[in-house]
Parts: C-alpha cells; structure tokens; sequence
C-alpha cells in the first residue's frame, strides 16, 4: 500500500432528521489541527436527505472540502445506505484520515468502513497527535474503565480512523465568510441492498433546559445529595449560573435524577467551563467524563476523596451547607434575595 | 430458531488498582468475569429461545481460564458453548477478532439470530460486534431494546441517542445488547451443577481451515497498542477553608473573579 496516495483529514458531519450534530463540529476543530499538522485539506462528510444545515455548519466551522451525498435513502441511518455512500467517496478520493463522532450510528459506520477498507479504527479518542516522522496520527484513548490510558497507531494502512465521544471536544470558533470546495457526488444505494429499515421512531422526552453536552456551566450531585429532593439546591445553583444540573450513576441507580443527566464513562462526555462536583468521590469512570472540564470545583466532606486529585478548588465541607451558602452569596450579590 | 451469543470474558474494571509505583494496573487477584452487556445479550437469546424455540449456543474467544465464563453462560441456560483459543489469535484487535468470530460463526451456522454486548468493558471499543456482522455480510443493529421475530424478518427497537428507533430487518441479524435490554436471570443450582459437568469444546486454527492467516492475530491486526500509562492526575487543587460556608463561598467566588473564570 502507497500511504501517499491517501491525502486529507475527513470528518463525517452526522446528522440527524437534516440537523447536523455538535460533535462533527467540534471534530472539525480537531481536524483542523491534524490536517495543518500533515499539510493536507480539511474536508467535511455530509450524507442525507436534506444536506443544506450539514453543509452550512461544515463551513462555517472551517471545512476546505465539503463532499455532500444527498438522497431519499439516506434519511435515516442505516449501516448500508450510509457505508456504501462513504465507500463510494472513500474509492474515489482516498482519505488519510477519518474522524467520525461516537454516537450509535458514529460506532456503528466506522466498525463498517474499518472492515471494507481493510484498516484500523480507534475508539473514543480524548487526544489526537501527528508523529513528525511518518505521518501516522497519534490516538490516545481510555480503556479499563478510565483506569488505563493507550496510545495507539494504525501505521501499515490507510484510511487511519478513530471515533471521539460527543463533547470530548470544544467547538472551535466560527468562520465568517468561509468559501469551501463544495463537491456534490450523486450515489444512491439500491433499495434491496439496504437491509434494515427504519420504520418508526419515537423522540426521546426533550430534557428541560440547557443541554448537558452543551451546558457552560455543570453542577453536578453524587450520592452525598442523600435523595432527590436535594437536587433542587443544586438546579438553583445551575440556574444562576446559567447552566444545568448533571449527576453521578450512584444518584442515576438511586433513582433521583433521569440518565440523560448522568455524567461519565456510561453517560455523557463535558467539558463545560465550569463544572461543580457536590457529593461525588470521584471514580474513574465519572472522571473518564468530565476532566477535560475548564475548572472543576470539588465539594466533598471526605479530604481524601479521588475528586480533589482533579479539581481546581476543593472544599472539605457539607453540600448541605456549602450549596445553600453559594446560593446566597451569588443571590446578595446580585440584588436578589 | 438458531441463536449464538458472543461473550466476553473481562477483568472486573471496579476492582482495577494502579500500583503507585510503576504506575501500572494491578491485575492480580482481579476477578474475571463475564462482561456485564454480555450477560444482557443472553438474557435476549435466552428469552427469543422461550419464546420462539431454537438452540442457544455461545462462543468466547481468550485463553483456557475464559471457559469459566462460558460453564457460567451455560449455567443460566446456553445450550452449547465453545471456546476459541490458539496462541495465533492473541493480540488481535478488533478488525482481527471480529475476523476470527466471524469465521467460527460461519463454521458453526447457520444462525437467525446473533448477540453481543454493547461493549467490553476492559477494551471498551464496542467495535468487535458490529465488525463480525460486516465480515459476514449481515445485518446489524446496535444498542437493541427489544427484538420481535416474524417469519424471516425481525422488528426490533433500537436506542440511538435522539430516542428509539423501531426497525425492520431480515434475517440473519446481528444486535448488541445494553444494561437497558432487560435484567439477566440468575444460574439455577442445577443449571450450575451441570454447567461442570458439561464439555466445552475448543475451536482452534486448525478448526477454521479457510481462514486467511494474513488477518489474524498481531500481525493482522491495522492497530497497535504503541504505549498505555495511568492518567496523570495534577495534584494542584487549591484547598478552601471553611471558616464559615458563607465566608468560603465568598472566597471561592472572589477567586474565580479574579481568575477570570465567572
Ligand atoms: C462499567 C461501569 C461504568 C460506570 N459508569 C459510570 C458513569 O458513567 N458515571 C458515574 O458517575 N459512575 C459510573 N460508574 C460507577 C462508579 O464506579 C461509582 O460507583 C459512582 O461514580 C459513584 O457515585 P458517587 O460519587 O455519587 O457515590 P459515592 O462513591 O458513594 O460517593 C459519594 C461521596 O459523597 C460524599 N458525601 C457524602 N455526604 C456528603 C455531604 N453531606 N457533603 C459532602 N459530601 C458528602 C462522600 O464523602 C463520598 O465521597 C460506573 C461503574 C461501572 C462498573
Ligand atoms: C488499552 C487497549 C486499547 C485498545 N484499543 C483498541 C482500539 O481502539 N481499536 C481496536 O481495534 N482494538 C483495540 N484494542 C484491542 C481490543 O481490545 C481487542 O481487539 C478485543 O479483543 C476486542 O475489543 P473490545 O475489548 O473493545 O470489545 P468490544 O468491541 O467492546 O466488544 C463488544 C462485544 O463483542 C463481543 N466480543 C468482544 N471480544 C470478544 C471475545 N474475545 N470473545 C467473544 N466475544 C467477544 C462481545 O459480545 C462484546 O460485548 C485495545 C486493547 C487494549 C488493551
């Protein structure tokens, strides 16, 4: 294999009912790097029924290429339909590098490629890197649960893929006036080669409020909250600060607050400017979910709980004091009461 | 109603400690156990074969000790179970163990239907289950709720994150069960009892004589582990006293002010 002949850094822009997702954009940050890193294009994947929003975010998050597929096959995902379309890109282009987000379809797309495309695809990667010498993007990912941390490369063949969790990243900036290479390649798979179809779908209750993966600001409570009730203190708390409430599995299996809010290896990946851990020890598989965080504030009674090895601020104290106590402050100073 | 289930025998990651000093995992005296996704996957196969008849047969590839793992599966119920294991296949990675499994599921078929987990806990890749199914030119369906079968197609509810789909498919099909899919049973005390006295048959390279040895094992693996190490943790958090809550929430407000950070 002539590793040369595959040129650019790719990222597939999923997305859902024509809206695209966050994570493609924040991969398009990612991507930028790896691409300037490499001296190769940035190019944005967008497959769908309707490609207008994919293509609008490509650009304005900083695609040189923008490779559009449009179809009615390819309203919903399906394995077939969307692995033949970036298949049929993939033969006639020869990526490099693929980065695609961890979502189910995400997971489910790359095992795909990686197979037909004989090559190696790495799982939810929390850094990536170009090795100088050879060209080979650098991988790093958790395993064991958080406990383990590998770097790993794919160096014999190309395309070199890898999945990020959903918020592992920050969006970059946008662009204005950004003027992409639009390429619009007709592929349509046939209808009889599609092997699942997607018959109904029911949306998922909307969660109130800012979205966790989205949430600037993240108070988060574990198993010191002692019940659901208390979770109120800490709502208030988000909700002066403009952010949102997130949890630890320990209160999600207790019941006390619905899983989307759960936060780590089994819930949702954040990276929020300013996340808050009330009542939580800190296991590795929460951290696994929230240390890319900008400033974690940690308060725990416990001094030796594993939480404060990563925060920023820690606080040796009861929740029940400390939460109620941050309220007012921010209340007195503002002029509320 | 032919059924295999593909389960994995990993390390108990809750019982995981990093030596302090050679910063590695301690992986002495940690349990193995059966991956907690997989247990779901039979639990479904075990139901589908209630409901619909059939055979249930499980399959795990690792070393000798991993037929712990399979006495356990046939415990709760797995009618047949053999274990993959010859030194070539070690050091596989995904695209290579999906390759293998793929290839004991084809000598051991036809199947209607095949099961895994979600994930493994110990890789933690999800990428082994989906991968089979594409090196045997099946349907797939991740993350599955539920599965219905009628005649020679199924109708299944799958989880993505926007909510759940409800998808048909024909078979063969090959799903991944998750902790929401169901509740696995319990092993009965005789099904325990006769899970010892069963016979685990071995599946080895000389089993699978169209294998293309080139995509097996270290070698035909596209990804390498280059290194792995523990997660630094800075030891920098700045400790606040409490003198009084009011007076600490003060403090740590004042401090993110000036950090710049609120
Ligand atoms: C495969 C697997 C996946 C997992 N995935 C996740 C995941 O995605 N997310 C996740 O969070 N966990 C996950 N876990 C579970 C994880 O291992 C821990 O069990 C869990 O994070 C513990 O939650 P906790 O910190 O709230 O509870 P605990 O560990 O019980 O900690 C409670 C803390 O509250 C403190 N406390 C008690 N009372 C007070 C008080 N009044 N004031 C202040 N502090 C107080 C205590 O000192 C203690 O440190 C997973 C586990 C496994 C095996
Ligand atoms: C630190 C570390 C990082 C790694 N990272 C990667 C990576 O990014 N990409 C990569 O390709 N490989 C990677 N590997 C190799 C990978 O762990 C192995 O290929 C492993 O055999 C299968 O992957 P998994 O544990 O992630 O399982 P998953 O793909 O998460 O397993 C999903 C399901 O597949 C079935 N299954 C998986 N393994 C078996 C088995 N041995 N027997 C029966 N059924 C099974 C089970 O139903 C399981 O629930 C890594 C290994 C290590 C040690």
């Amino acid at each position: 294999m002539d590793l040369k002949q595959y040129q650019d850094v790719w990222v597939f822009v999923e997305c859902f009912q024509g809206q695209p997702k966050d994570v493609g954009f924040e991969l398009l940050g990612q991507g930028r790097l790896l691409a300037d890193a490499l001296k190769q294009k940035l190019c944005a994947v967008v497959i769908g029924k309707d490609v207008d929003e994919g293509i609008k975010g490509a650009t304005a998050y900083g695609a040189d290429i923008i490779y559009a597929v449009q179809g009615n096959e390819y309203a919903n995902y399906s394995s077939d339909a969307y692995g033949y379309a970036f298949l049929e890109l993939c033969a006639r282009y020869h990526p490099n590098t693929i980065l695609i987000g961890a979502t189910a379809n995400g997971r489910d797309l790359g095992s795909k490629l990686a197979i037909c495309l004989n090559t190696g695809l790495t799982a939810d990667c929390t850094a990536l890197s170009v090795e100088e010498e050879t060209g080979n993007v650098v991988w790093e990912r958790p395993a064991f649960g958080g406990n383990l941390y590998a770097r790993i490369l794919c160096s014999e063949t190309r395309p070199q893929m890898g999945t990020v969790r959903p918020g592992a990243f920050k969006k970059p900036e946008k662009f204005q006036n950004r003027q992409p290479v639009m390429i619009r390649e007709v592929i349509h798979t046939k209808e009889e080669d599609i092997l699942t179809k997607v018959i109904d779908f029911i949306k998922a209750n909307d969660e109130a409020g800012v979205k966790l993966e989205e949430a600037e600001y993240i108070v988060s409570g574990g198993r010191g909250l002692k019940g659901p009730e208390n979770f109120a203190m800490l709502q208030e708390l988000a909700d002066l600060l403009g952010g949102t409430v997130g949890a630890s599995r320990a209160s999600v299996d207790a019941g006390w607050i619905p899983q989307t809010k759960q936060v780590g290896q089994t819930g949702k990946t954040v990276s929020p400017k300013v996340y808050i851990a009330c009542g939580i020890s800190g296991a590795v598989q929460h951290l696994a979910g929230m240390t890319e965080s900008d400033t974690i504030i940690a308060i725990n009674k416990d001094a030796t709980a594993p939480i404060f090895d990563v925060a920023d601020y820690g606080i040796v104290g009861d929740v029940f004091e400390m939460v109620p106590a941050m309220i007012k402050e921010i209340r007195v100073s503002r002029n509320l009461n | 109603m032919n059924i295999v289930v593909c389960v994995k025998q990993v390390p108990d990651t809750t019982e995981i400690r990093i030596d302090p000093v050679k910063n590695t995992l301690i992986r002495q005296g940690v349990p193995s156990i059966m991956n907690p996704f997989d247990k779901n996957a039979l639990e479904e196969a075990l139901q589908l074969k209630e409901q619909y008849g059939g055979a249930v047969t499980v399959i795990s590839m690792g070393p000798e000790q991993a037929k712990a793992t399979l006495r356990e599966a046939l415990s709760m119920g797995a009618d047949k179970a053999y274990l993959v294991t010859d030194r070539s296949f070690g050091g596989s990675d995904t695209y290579a163990t999906s390759y293998i499994l793929a290839k004991v599921i084809e000598k051991l078929g036809p199947f209607d239907v095949i099961l895994g987990g979600k994930q493994a806990i110990d890789g933690d890749t999800g990428q082994t289950a989906p991968s089979i199914a594409e090196h045997l030119g099946i349907a797939r369906l991740t993350h599955v709720l539920s599965i219905k079968i009628e005649g020679n197609k199924c109708i299944v509810e799958r989880e993505i994150e926007e909510g759940v789909e409800i998808v048909e498919a024909k078979l063969p099909i090959l799903c991944t069960a998750t902790k929401e899919t169901n509740k696995p049973r319990y092993a009965t005390i005789k099904g325990k009892i006769d899970s010892l006295k069963a016979e685990i048959e071995n599946i080895t390279l000389a089993d699978l004589p169209d294998i293309d040895v080139t995509k097996i094992g270290l070698k035909g693996s596209p990804t390498r582990v280059k290194s792995t190490f523990t997660p630094k943790r800075q030891s920098c958090c700045e400790m606040l006293e409490i003198i009084n809550p009011r007076e600490t929430a003060r403090m740590l407000f004042g401090k993110l002010a000036d950090a710049k950070i609120l």
